[in-house]
């Protein structure tokens, strides 16, 4: 087996164990342990397919995309406008409010159409954002696509807080339906949402392998291998890559989707740049890049290790306690350099899909320090 | 005495093996020119010698000294100086400031020698203040050259000085590469322009496809047959 | 659906090709007029925030500087500046001592001394940083996107670091209320608001002495031109690479000193500074030193007219929209003259 499998599943096995074992520890109840367990799950599902979303920017097609709370956002927000039913009361106020519930009566079944639609939605709207911004910045360079992306994530939430008429400003949006949720008690809920949420992330797992595999999909890998012969085929370089930036939003869009529909309801604080973007970049950083498997494992150690520090920390002496959360903060930037130093393809990436984007920039842009002029000038 | 030598070199870019084990050799006061067709590894030669590539297997030697693989700011500090093909002037620097920035290892006072290569380019010299970018082609060739001159090399290296320059400019490039022959420097010449070069050189190297072809004379080539054939047009 | 978005990029695409020059130029210029109609409106309707936006710009400037001079000399888009601007703010909070004030400021030769301390400890950790994370990416060949990467991660640490040691909570310099000095043409103004103008004016200033009458600075600009010709004339590449280092780094720590004095510290804010820096830094060409210094200021004046003036609709009127601006400003140069005010074709 090959050093970074067995890393990971000593990763994988260290991090269970640890998880397992503290929490059933700390509970006081069977089920509080079960149902510890199945909150930590379904977060890493949802976190999944964020770096899914980001592996299909980043891992197949090489953008950086530094503002991917900016989807998540406006995906959390579309589904939840979509499927809520209109504001009932002076004091919430918000457009749509489409309750999709209601007009679709028994074909709603419990919500889940509902939920289905909102996700879409979602998408959609994702997918529109990531256009609009792409039309500018992706035929440039990468890098200023990666400061615009920045520049929405920031802008939206802006507008989220500030248009108090359009999605209830900083008191955000509660009572989103969740589907199924009349089918089982509250507090059985969320292993429902837990089977919704990896039935989502398996769907768009396997949608993106489909993907890769496809003629689209070869045509990408052709990109990254040969950018200039690929171009010199006729093949539209800008327009595959816009198309690549657009899906992976859409996935980050229903991630989103998935998001508020778990949690009832949300706020514009929830989508801050740790959660939201640093931490997918860790995991996808971590798991492997190019990696859809790797994608998901990267989601899996990171939220793990995350949860795992969180259940020491009341097992802490007292001074150490009170700053633990933001040593898991340095530890996470810290992954992504080492990872970068280190194993720059992550546990499960090909080191040859992350080493090729390095040669690409340099034959693509001046000379760098050290590396020789691009190619065989004459000879 | 040879002042620079090339032993069997073998380098290429990455994975591509462009040098299959190539030779030359310049003796003091020399111009050395280098001829051959598109692709015969010309360019990677000198570059190779001048630390800019990998040298993969074989030696070069200057003034007896084994350099190879050393680094390029370590054979400026040596004697010897490398003037690119293309994008050889720093555009948003004027014409002094480029000059000042070959003479950056230098320690002294180097305006004297920034007096004394400016008045080898008379063109050039009443530009002194002028961003190089806006210099027309021949004129950045001289620029080019006159940066290459701050340190006062014993070997300059040439990546096709004529490059995309008019014929009268081409003639005033040769010459003022004769001058600086003439003062003491030797010089290595990669050309594209065979007949024009092979005029004013002592020696000359074909190379073809990686590997050494004919040595000679200048004026022996010039004459030769064969080359005249391939190389020169006739 | 992925068909007509394919066909959409690609009339996009052909658009551009057609229409490229004559866009070109009229971008240029439509820039240039709104430039001129900004400031206009601003002198006549809006002055104080003018003079607000005069302030900002410069605090901008100087970390836009840094961004820019990065950019042109080690080719990567340097996501940590803004957090580094932060952490210049925090040593300087660390290093504040006694009590006191110079004349009619809020702080005393103290603050002077941090700020001095700070610019050290910034310029020294930088190169530090460089040494660890950049310069083995860089010997590796990693290109501009896998150093991005790299410096966000050091964001990430470096907000980590600030959140251990100083909590997230709002800092404040001094605390107490300063008067603003009544000034002609109805403009109100700190006195600390001269000296952060003053400051940065003089910090911009040796920088350029720097860049363009000494040997350094000029093997700085020769590297930005041309890094592997700079190699070929001998040019010491790591020792440049060293002091744009420690010149980013003593600018950053500078700036994030001045947003202390002119608002507060906060851990959380050295992120959402990138947008508005490297908005001025694009604006004024990435890569050119006097763009930087031009970008920035407009950004800045733009930030706080648009919010002064006085119309119903969104942005105007609205201060949580500043960054709004700049993300505006940001894609308008993008889609209308990409390489900005200055910058080289």
């Amino acid at each position: 087996m090959d050093r970074g499998r067995l890393v990971a599943f000593l990763a994988v096995l260290a991090i269970t164990a640890g998880i397992v074992g503290i929490s059933a520890n700390d509970s006081e109840s069977l089920n509080g342990f079960i149902s510890f367990l199945t909150v930590f799950l379904t977060t890493v599902a949802i976190f999944a397919i964020f770096a899914l979303g980001l592996n299909v920017q980043w891992g197949y097609t090489g953008i950086f995309n530094f503002g991917i709370v900016a989807f998540f956002m406006v995906g959390a927000y579309t589904s939840a406008l979509v499927t809520k039913e209109p504001s009932s009361s002076e004091f919430v106020k918000y457009v749509g409010g489409l309750n999709l519930a209601e007009g679709l009566g028994p074909l709603n079944l419990h919500g889940l159409t509902g939920f289905v639609l909102g996700a879409l939605a979602a998408a959609v709207v994702s997918g529109i954002v990531a256009f609009l911004i792409a039309i500018p910045a992706l035929r440039l360079r990468e890098d200023y696509l990666a400061i615009a992306t920045i520049g929405v994530a920031e802008v939206l939430r802006r507008i989220a807080i500030e248009e108090e008429g359009l999605v209830n400003g900083t008191r955000g949006l509660t009572g989103i339906p969740r589907p199924l949720h009349d089918l089982v008690s509250p507090p059985d809920y969320k292993f429902i949402y837990l089977a919704i949420a990896v039935v989502v992330l398996v769907i768009i797992f396997i949608a993106i392998e489909r993907g890769a595999r496809s003629p689209w999909g070869r045509v990408l890998k052709a990109i990254r291998e040969d950018e200039l012969a690929t171009a010199a085929s006729g093949k539209n370089i800008f327009a595959f890559r816009m198309q690549a930036f657009v899906l992976g939003a859409m996935i980050m869009g229903i991630g989103g989707a998935v998001y508020s529909a778990n949690q009832g309801s949300i706020v514009p604080d929830t989508f801050s740049h740790f959660f939201g973007t640093f931490i997918i970049w860790a995991m996808l950083m971590v798991g492997g890049s190019g990696s859809n498997r790797g994608a998901i494992l990267g989601a899996y150690v990171v939220w793990g290790f995350w949860t795992l520090t969180g259940l020491v920390q009341p097992h802490l002496p007292a001074a150490l306690e009170a700053r633990t959360s933001y040593i898991r903060d340095l530890l996470i930037g810290l992954l992504i350099v080492v990872t970068l130093l280190l194993r720059p393809h992550g546990l499960m990436g090909e080191e040859k899909r992350v080493s090729l984007f390095a040669e690409q920039e340099s034959k693509r842009e001046a000379p760098q320090v050290g590396a020789p002029a691009a190619g065989p000038t004459e000879g | 005495m040879t002042v620079l030598e090339a032993r069997d070199v073998v380098s290429g870019y990455g994975e591509v093996e462009i040098l299959h084990g190539v030779s030359i050799k310049v003796e003091e006061g020399e111009i050395v020119t280098i001829i051959g067709p598109n692709g015969a590894g010309k360019s990677t030669l000198l570059k190779t010698v001048f630390g800019l590539l990998p040298c993969k297997r074989g030696a070069v030697f200057f003034d007896g000294e084994n350099v190879t693989g050393h680094s390029p700011q370590a054979l400026v500090r040596k004697g010897m100086s490398y003037v690119p093909q293309s994008d050889n002037v720093f555009p948003s620097l004027t014409v002094q400031e480029n000059l000042e920035m070959g003479a950056f290892i230098r320690s002294d006072n180097y305006r004297a020698k920034i007096e004394e290569v400016l008045a080898l380019f008379p063109d050039v010299v009443e530009r002194r203040h002028t961003r190089a970018g806006k210099l027309s082609g021949g004129q950045r060739q001289m620029l080019a050259l006159g940066r290459a001159l701050m340190l006062e090399p014993r070997v300059l290296l040439l990546d096709e000085p004529s490059a995309s320059l008019a014929p009268n400019m081409v003639q005033l490039v040769f010459a003022k590469i004769q001058d600086i022959n003439r003062s003491g420097v030797s010089i290595v010449m990669v050309e594209q322009n065979a007949r024009e070069s092979l005029k004013l050189s002592h020696r000359g190297y074909v190379l073809a496809m990686g590997q050494n072809r004919l040595e000679g004379s200048g004026p022996s080539l010039l004459e030769s047959e064969e080359v005249g054939r391939l190389y020169l047009g006739d | 659906m992925v068909r007509s978005l394919t066909r959409a990029a690609a009339l996009i695409g052909w658009a551009r090709r057609e229409y490229g020059g004559l866009a070109d130029k009229a971008g240029t210029v439509g820039l240039w007029l709104l430039i001129g109609l900004l400031l206009v409106v601003g002198v006549i309707d809006a002055r104080q925030y003018l003079v607000t936006g005069i302030i900002v710009g410069s605090i901008i400037a100087l970390g836009a500087l840094g961004i820019t001079l990065i950019f042109g000399i080690l080719k990567f888009a340097h996501f940590a500046h803004g957090d580094m601007m932060m952490f210049g703010a925090y040593i300087a909070l660390a290093a504040l001592m006694g009590d006191g004030s110079i004349g009619p400021l809020s702080f005393g030769w103290g603050m002077i001394f941090a700020i001095l301390l700070s610019m050290a400890v910034l310029a020294a950790g930088s190169v530090a940083i460089d040494r660890v994370v950049y310069r083995p990416l860089r010997q590796r060949g990693s290109g501009t996107v896998v150093l991005a990467i790299a410096s966000l991660g050091v964001a990430i640490m470096l907000r980590a670091i600030m959140l251990l040691w100083w909590g997230p909570d709002q800092q404040l310099y001094v605390s107490g209320i300063h008067p603003a000095r009544e000034l002609p043409f109805d403009i109100m103004l700190k006195p600390d608001q001269i000296f952060i103008v003053a400051t940065a004016v003089l910090l911009m200033a040796t920088v350029y002495l720097l860049l363009f009458r000494t040997k350094m600075g000029k093997a700085m600009r020769a590297m930005s031109d041309n890094a592997e010709l700079a190699r070929v004339t001998g040019i010491d590449t790591e020792q440049v690479v060293m002091w744009t280092w420690m010149i980013g780094g003593a600018l950053a720590a500078v700036a994030g000193i001045l947003l202390g004095i002119q608002s507060n510290l906060k851990p959380e804010l050295g992120f959402t500074l990138l947008l508005p820096l490297f908005a001025g830094a694009i604006l004024g060409g990435l890569g050119s030193p006097q763009g930087a210094l031009v970008g920035a200021m407009i950004v800045g004046i733009s930030q706080e007219v648009f919010v002064g003036i006085d119309l119903p609709f969104p942005p105007f009127g609205v201060p949580g929209y500043k960054p709004a601006v700049a993300f505006g400003i940001l894609i308008l140069v993008l889609l209308v003259r990409p390489r900005g005010l200055f910058g080289k074709t």
